[in-house]
């Protein structure tokens, strides 16, 4: 796997991440698709998510809930709102509480995906669109449960004051 | 964006506030919202004492800053919104970065 590039945009609050697997298209799809192999990567090994539904159909919803190590549960959702097999996958994720239910006052961030084969390889494009500040540091916060590393890339950021 | 000139020596108190695994964690965790000392110590196996160096290190190089709240120091972030932003989505890389790892470990398992 080679992380080919990484877009951050601090006013559009996207992120563009572009990455290449040594497998074929419909390879790659099968790790969305396949709840069983989606949850084997989505969330951290110390936080691993469990996907209740799954379907890449529009309309879908997809429900999931992340548990760490001292058994709290962290919950969450999608809505496929887009699919074109085995390339493209657009869907909102969500968060939700420790039951499944939505929480409705945050908003969730939209994620864009689309694998193309290149020279026998595939590359995957994951542009996600956060809408605020607080639902991007919300996301962090389940996403990296057990502690982000900043990476020295980012001492211009911190220097701003 | 830099507001302030920056010393050498400031450079160098932020790397070496950030060269550590703790520290570095300490700021992605007041970020979001100010934290008191305690809260942060129960995070990790050290004493408050020890937790509380850590955010002397990381006041020293400008990081984060202390405020006194009834008997609580609640420790902030010095990071303003668009550095904040720049700071969430270096992470949020990092996140994407992880998955993509997960993701070749578990197309290496193919025959």
């Amino acid at each position: 796997m080679t992380i080919l590039s990484v877009d951050k945009d601090a006013d559009a609050l996207t992120l563009t991440f572009v990455a290449e697997f040594a497998a074929d298209v419909d390879r790659v799809w099968q790790v969305w698709e396949d709840p069983h192999q989606l949850e084997r990567w989505w969330g951290p090994p110390t936080w691993p998510a469990t996907f209740t539904t799954h379907e890449l159909r529009v309309g879908s919803r997809s429900s999931y809930y992340m548990t760490g190590p001292d058994g709290t549960k962290a919950g969450g959702w999608w809505l496929v709102t887009a699919v074109d097999a085995p390339t493209r996958l657009e869907f909102d994720d969500g968060f939700a509480d420790e039951n499944g239910n939505p929480d409705d006052s945050i908003e969730p961030v939209h994620a864009i995906v689309t694998l193309e084969s290149v020279d026998g390889k595939t590359r995957m494009t994951t542009l996600s669109r956060f809408v605020s500040i607080e639902q991007l540091e919300k996301m962090i916060d389940m996403g990296m449960q057990e502690g982000m590393t900043l990476a020295m890339g980012q001492i211009d950021a911190l220097l701003v004051d | 964006m830099v507001v302030h000139e920056v010393t050498d020596a400031e450079i160098d108190r932020i790397f070496q506030a950030l060269a550590d695994a703790t520290r570095r964690d300490i700021v992605s965790r007041v970020l979001v919202v100010g934290q008191s000392v305690t809260s942060l110590s129960e995070h990790y196996d050290m004493s408050f004492a020890a937790v509380q160096k850590h955010v002397t290190v990381l006041e020293r190089a400008l990081l984060v800053t202390k405020e006194r709240r009834g008997r609580e120091q609640l420790v902030h972030s010095r990071i303003d919104t668009i550095g904040r932003a720049q700071t969430l989505l270096t992470a949020f890389e990092q996140i994407w970065a992880q998955r993509a790892r997960r993701i070749d470990d578990i197309l290496a398992e193919d025959p």
